[in-house]
């Protein structure tokens, strides 16, 4: 198992900051991602919107988040860096899939997850999964940063670096509005 | 027609193909069967075969990918058959050995006694899709869809039996994932 404890939640060294305009798309396959996937979530309503009108993305819409990972480890097997972007509720029904395939397995893949309900002032369905959601990603010893506007690019950086030294999932935890 | 004789079947059939073998008895007697590095075991994450499968089907066009599915694996994320159909991947053979049956938990019933998984594929737009219900029906529909252009489907309907024989699969998880993407490197 990745030393996932001692990951978490690790502080990003400062880069420098991210132009408001930036890509994110962009971004993630300057840093190499190379195959995405996910299910949509309003957190990331522009973003998945550039990917889909893109075909150089070929991004796969998914059924489910649980199936989301689960095509994440076919491509990683097949030679390919993937992403999965979902919501935090999503993340929720994906936990078996990360704990008894890709943590165990040691599969390198950035999974980029909208958190809903982060301040407990989101609607009812959101509330609980919300809290919950840093300890999950806690219990499952997966490592996982929540990037500010201003680190978004930096944390990549440092999400990418260590899925692929520790060989495993990673999750970037999004707040709405910082990464579009 | 066991489970583990229909199994032996399609491994002898095999060349190049790269195989994801769904979790419980299906990846143990795959593994005792014929064990390749080609082979990717599943040791839980139950319904995850198809999906993992389909993406490395994605991710290599270049090589055919047989996923060894179980009813119960499939029921559980029935949305994949869907999500074939819609990407089409002519490199996909979904094989699904139905015994029906959770023969890894004790033998519980599942519900493809009543629900014909096959029309389901067929239903969702796989291009081929077949049935097989004793062992000169999975002969030839091997023939007829191992190398045919794909997404294909075929249904290998076996004994009702939970219980195998075969020893678990021998190797850890991440040696399992390291030597499926080393074949392909």
């Amino acid at each position: 198992m990745p030393t996932g404890s001692l990951l978490r939640n690790v502080r990003a060294p400062r880069g420098p900051a991210l132009n408001p305009d930036a890509d994110f798309p962009e971004l993630l396959r300057a840093q190499g991602f190379d195959f995405f996937t996910g299910v949509p979530d309003s957190t990331f309503k522009k973003l998945l919107r550039r990917l889909e009108s893109a075909p150089e993305f070929g991004y796969v819409p998914a059924v489910s988040e649980n199936v989301a990972v689960g095509l994440a480890v076919g491509a990683w097997l097949g030679g390919r860096q993937p992403v999965a972007f979902m919501q935090n509720s999503g993340l929720a029904l994906a936990i078996n899939a990360l704990a008894s395939l890709a943590a165990i397995y040691r599969i390198p893949m950035l999974l980029v997850v909208g958190w809903r309900g982060h301040d407990g002032k989101d609607s009812p369905e959101h509330k609980l999964t919300g809290a919950a959601t840093l300890p999950l990603l806690d219990a499952l010893r997966l490592p996982y940063l929540v990037p500010q506007r201003a680190t978004v690019e930096s944390d990549l950086r440092t999400a990418a670096q260590t899925m692929q030294a520790e060989r495993t999932p990673f999750a970037l935890v999004c707040r709405p509005g910082v990464v579009e | 027609m066991r489970r583990a004789d229909a199994i032996a079947a399609v491994v002898r059939r095999l060349r190049d193909e790269l195989v994801v073998a769904a979790n419980g008895w299906i990846s143990r007697e795959t593994c005792a069967a014929r064990d390749r590095r080609e082979h990717f075991y599943m040791l839980g994450s139950m319904g995850l075969a198809a999906p993992i499968g389909l993406g490395l089907a994605l991710a290599r066009a270049d090589r055919r990918v047989v996923v060894f599915d179980g009813d119960g694996n499939l029921l559980m994320t029935l949305g994949t058959l869907a999500m074939v159909a819609e990407l089409q991947p002519p490199n996909f053979l979904h094989i699904v050995f139905d015994n029906e049956m959770y023969g890894s938990t004790g033998g519980q019933r599942s519900i493809s006694t009543h629900v014909p998984l096959d029309a389901m594929a067929r239903a969702a737009g796989y291009l081929h899709v077949d049935r097989a219900c004793d062992s000169a029906a999975l002969e030839s529909g091997l023939d007829a869809l191992i190398e045919e252009r794909g997404p294909s489907f075929l249904l290998v309907k076996v004994t009702p039996e939970a219980d195998g024989d075969a020893p678990r699969v021998p190797y850890q998880p991440e040696e399992i994932a390291a030597r499926v993407r080393s074949t392909l490197e």
